[in-house]
């Protein structure tokens, strides 16, 4: 009940100005800002638009290549960026296209997952990932649990236990909560259940996988959301809970809280994006694995 | 907890999306035209539970959230973190004030 309260709050304030937001749009941009600004601009995080055309073409072995005006998208590692999906290859051409006079690289969430994917900076192996996915299960949010306050303690178990449940259910695992601060003790068979589960995911998938755990701040959450049983929002809500506990009760900071919002949104929903498309196609993907 | 958004609604917003970032050119998006297609592809009556429908609307749903986050966050970022700090004239006029000028410059500046 609380939980549809804060939707609400959210619905009505979400986009709303408050009253004390200063007067932007009366502020006429002087030289110092046009300064300040390029400042905050640096080659990495922005960038002037140089194309006009945005299209995606066939490639060899059944991938997708990105064209802007005649010239074929890169990686920042220099290697071509290619993709197995049409439809991601659509979406990634699409947050290209709606770039104005800069590019802000930084709301391009899906180009960055391909070209992490494609790139491995960091050297990743699938074996790795899987063992940090199954790490990060002993610090899962939804397993901590508070003593105090109690509206916050009957939120935590309105909410949190359903999707224990479910997880609990669908994988035939235990994996329980806790409220010290050592957090639950999660059994070999439910790490040896996972394992199993994510070895089935290929290298792009568990690119992705990875990265909705690291914004989520859980692996069940995560799970939840990529098998389809919560939407973004609700995810991104559940992973939120205390925070949004906090905002009814003191009140919501638009440039601190929504903008946090937004930003987890935004890169969940890509991250879940990408680890669906990325598991689609089938026969081609076994060129691209980093295997 | 139930899924809210119908396919109708889903589609509608995604198609505002792609209005609202792209402009008039919006048509003749390749984003445009694959929406579209996978709509009428997994047109079924609502009532049907398909598992390929609701997969599809899942991931209509999905990407109806990159695109409205993102907006979002930019428009939030630009109004209140792109603008850098204002110079010490501007503080000072936002309560009707004005700097001290020193003709023959501080004591400290050359």
């Amino acid at each position: 009940m609380m939980l549809r309260n804060i939707c609400r709050y959210h619905r009505q304030f979400g986009e709303g100005i408050w009253p004390f937001s200063f007067p932007q749009r009366q502020h006429v941009p002087s030289l110092s800002t046009h300064l300040q600004k390029a400042r905050y601009a640096s080659a990495t995080t922005e960038r002037k638009k140089f194309y006009e055309n945005v299209s995606i073409s066939p490639g060899e072995g059944g991938l997708y290549e990105i064209n802007l005006d005649k010239r074929k998208l890169k990686t920042p590692g220099g290697k071509l960026f290619t993709v197995s999906n049409e439809a991601l290859a659509i979406a990634v051409a699409t947050e290209w296209d709606v770039q104005k006079d800069t590019l802000k690289f930084y709301t391009m969430h899906l180009t960055t997952l391909c070209n992490t994917a494609l790139d491995n900076p960091t050297q990743r192996t699938k074996d790795q990932m899987i063992s940090a996915a199954l790490k990060f299960l002993e610090t899962d949010t939804i397993c901590y649990r508070v003593e105090e306050p109690p509206g916050l303690v009957e939120l935590q178990r309105n909410e949190w236990d359903p999707v224990m449940n479910w997880i609990e259910q669908r994988y035939n695992v235990v994996i329980g909560s806790s409220t010290s601060i050592m957090g639950p003790q999660i059994p070999e068979e439910t790490k040896e259940t996972f394992r199993q589960h994510l070895n089935s995911y290929n290298f792009w998938s568990l690119t992705g996988l990875e990265y909705v755990i690291t914004q989520l701040k859980s692996l069940v959450l995560s799970f939840g959301l990529i098998d389809r049983h919560l939407s973004v929002e609700q995810a991104v809500l559940l992973s939120r809970l205390e925070e949004e506990y906090q905002i009814q009760q003191w009140g919501n900071v638009e440039w601190v809280h929504d903008y946090d919002l937004y930003e987890l949104r935004a890169r969940t929903a890509a991250g879940a994006m990408f680890v669906h498309l990325s598991s689609e196609s089938t026969a081609v993907k076994r060129k691209i694995l980093q295997d | 907890m139930a899924a809210v958004t119908s396919p109708l609604r889903a589609c509608r917003g995604l198609l505002k999306e792609l209005r609202i970032a792209k402009g008039s050119g919006y048509r003749n998006t390749l984003a445009y035209k694959h929406v579209l297609e996978q709509f009428r592809r997994n047109q079924v009556t609502e009532r049907s539970a398909d598992h390929d429908t609701d997969h599809a609307l899942h991931a209509a749903r999905t990407y109806l959230c990159l695109l409205t986050s993102t907006r979002l966050h930019l428009r939030l970022h630009e109004r209140y973190h792109a603008r850098g700090e204002r110079t010490p004239e501007q503080v000072a006029g936002l309560v009707g004030l004005r700097l001290p000028t020193q003709p023959g410059g501080k004591g400290w500046e050359t």
